[in-house]
């Protein structure tokens, strides 16, 4: 874990409400594994007060990318920030998804900007011995972001593409339908969402780890803010911003 | 050169900044981004005898220039800390206090016991106000006689520097500070945090799990420091004040009313390396404005007897 202090490279809106903000980190690029993330002071005047976490979407040379919609202060705050800003960033954070082995598809599924993880799985996945394919599902086509995805099938609420329906759902369809060797489930999304998959996956015996949010004070470990509670074990709960934000979704009670 | 050396009981800290508890862990975590070797002293996460779990989430939620938390003292329990944390914290060059919190007074004194029989440990904070914890902590911490008696009690265990942390959440914490400095304490830390409530109105549910939780942040600064100042003038023993300290400038008006010492809470959530930053802070302060010594601008604040807040509240 590193503080560095990123000047923003480039900013795009690339959807209804969504934004993705490049700035220049090469510790954090260098080492980064999918599923990590980082914690951004968002700004200097203490409003909001503290850090917000983003996974980190994509990275390019020295540059990383996050993706997010503006839900709040602090998200408003980043949304309006400029080309040459610098930002006060702390990372990579969290264990990453397992992506190296006890598989052979890599079945990719999130639910609106829960997308944010799975282009650093795309990228990172050994294309010689796995196969890949994606699910995204959102409120409508508005808010579908397929960029650096691969194989995609779609999902929206309103039916403007794709399945209409849940991305759960169509997931539950295909996989009904075809047989894919040896998967194993990426998930990302809202909890709701999250729960969902985990029923299905564990209906239909596929190893699924998911990447849970909640909400975060330091990030790093030393507030104990962000406990989820663990199926069994020694202690009750896991820490999400230090055992997770990934877990394997046998092993805590998303709710 | 600022002398920067400030005295807590028997303790020769090395400037007079500390972290908090339970807002850095038990000193282990933040390794790669503050070299704690710079703070004055580390205050643990509050020890139980038992690991604790904590309260369900959620746990923290932000508020106006502040948080709330209902962490409900979650630590890994004394056994743990004495064989994975305090060997680390062994080889550190900075002054380790181990922070107690308990439900009994028998259970403050096994806790304080244990640790006293290992190396490495400079002195102790007692936790007797936690808002979290139904069970004891705050309703020991709002009693009088109760954080009078516990402090007899651990007084007569230990030769090391014990100190009392106090809460804001009674009517008149001089009178506190009075009974612990009676019965022993070699200082005071002032404040824990306060009770307070944050609502959701979309489904009408608390934000917190737990209803209240503690209020900590900017937003409580200046009750902070108006209770360090009444603390400070009603007993002799040194007063490490706590709350709301983000930059070097806060932690001096701290020292101004009457702190010896200043302890770094939610800022370290904002930037880990909050405190040395503080520290480094207070020196450009002294360099500026040629103080020799940090310890000669404490309670040095200029105000007139007469109007202060302590006496008309008296
Ligand atoms: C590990 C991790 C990774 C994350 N990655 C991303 C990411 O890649 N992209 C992204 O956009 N966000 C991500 N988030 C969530 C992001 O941190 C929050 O969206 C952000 O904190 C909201 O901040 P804000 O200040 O704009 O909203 P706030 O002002 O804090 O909140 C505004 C309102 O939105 C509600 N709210 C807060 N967070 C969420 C949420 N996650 N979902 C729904 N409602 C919420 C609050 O309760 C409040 O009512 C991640 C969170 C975690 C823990
Ligand atoms: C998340 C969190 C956890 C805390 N845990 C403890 C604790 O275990 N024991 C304790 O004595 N104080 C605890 N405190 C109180 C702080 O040590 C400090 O007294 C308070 O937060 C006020 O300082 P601040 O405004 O700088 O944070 C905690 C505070 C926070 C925010
Ligand atoms: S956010 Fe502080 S411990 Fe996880």
């Amino acid at each position: 874990m590193l503080q560095s202090f990123c000047p923003i490279t480039s900013r795009q809106t690339v959807g209804a409400n969504i934004y993705v903000l490049s700035f220049r980190s090469p510790q954090i690029a260098s080492t980064l594994q999918p599923g990590q993330f980082v914690n951004i002071k968002v700004s200097e005047s203490g409003i909001p007060l503290l850090r917000r976490p983003f996974s980190v979407y994509h990275t390019d040379g020295d540059d990383i990318k996050i993706i997010f919609n503006v839900i709040g202060v602090g998200t408003k705050v980043l949304a309006s920030k400029n080309v040459g800003d610098v930002l006060d960033v702390l990372g990579p954070l969290g264990r990453s998804y397992n992506v190296s082995d006890g598989y052979e598809t890599a079945v990719l599924v999130a639910g609106g900007l829960g997308v944010a993880p799975l282009p650093m799985i795309t990228k990172s996945l050994d294309r010689r011995s796995k196969v890949l394919v994606t699910f995204l599902g959102a409120r409508s086509r508005d808010h579908l972001v397929t960029t650096f995805l691969e194989n995609v099938h779609t999902a929206t609420d309103d039916g403007s593409e794709g399945f209409r329906g849940t991305v759960v759902e169509l997931l539950r369809s295909i996989l009904s339908a075809n047989s894919f060797p040896q998967p194993k489930i990426f998930g990302c999304g809202p909890n709701v969402m999250l729960s969902n998959l985990s029923r299905l996956a564990e209906e239909l015996s596929i190893p699924c780890e998911v990447s849970i949010e909640c909400a975060m004070a330091c990030g790093i470990g030393i507030c104990q803010g962000c406990p989820i509670e663990k199926v069994n074990g020694e202690q009750k709960y896991a820490l999400v911003c230090k055992e997770g934000p990934v877990f394997n979704s046998r092993s805590v009670l998303i709710v | 050169m600022v002398d920067t050396q400030t005295v807590i009981g028997d303790l020769i800290l090395k400037n007079p900044v500390l972290v908090a508890s339970g807002t850095f862990g038990y000193g282990d975590d933040c390794k790669d981004v503050v070299n704690i070797n710079q703070l004055g002293g580390i205050v643990t996460k509050s020890l139980s005898l038992k690991p604790r779990d904590g309260n369900p989430p959620p746990r923290i939620v932000e508020t106006a220039s502040g948080m709330l938390n209902s962490i409900g003292l979650a630590n890994i329990g004394v056994r743990k800390f004495i064989v994975e944390k305090l060997p680390y914290l062994r080889t550190t060059q900075t002054k380790i206090i181990a922070n107690i919190a308990a439900s009994t007074i028998e259970e403050y004194c096994i806790v304080l016991s244990m640790l006293d029989e290992e190396e490495g440990i400079d002195g102790y904070e007692i936790n007797v106000s936690c808002p979290n914890v139904k069970e004891g902590g705050l309703s020991f911490g709002t009693s009088c006689e109760m954080t009078a008696e516990i402090t007899r009690r651990l007084r007569t265990l230990t030769k090391k520097t014990l100190i009392i942390k106090l809460t804001p959440n009674v009517t008149h914490i001089s009178e506190f500070a009075r009974a612990v400095a009676d019965a022993g304490a070699d200082a005071v830390s002032v404040i824990n945090t306060l009770v307070g409530m944050a609502v959701d109105i979309r489904i009408r549910k608390p934000k917190l799990s737990t209803v209240t939780g503690g209020l900590s942040g900017p937003a409580i600064k200046p009750i902070a420091l108006a209770k360090v100042y009444e603390v400070a003038q009603s007993v002799n023993i040194p007063v490490i004040g706590i709350g709301g300290i983000m930059t070097a400038e806060d932690a001096i008006e701290f020292l101004l009313v009457g702190a010896s010492a200043v302890q770094i809470g939610t800022a370290n959530f904002i930037d880990p390396a909050a405190s040395v930053n503080v520290a480094d802070g207070i020196v450009r302060y002294c360099e500026q404005n040629k103080i020799e010594s940090v310890r000669s601008i404490v309670g040095t604040l200029q105000a007139s007897k007469e109007l202060s807040v302590v006496r008309s509240w008296q």
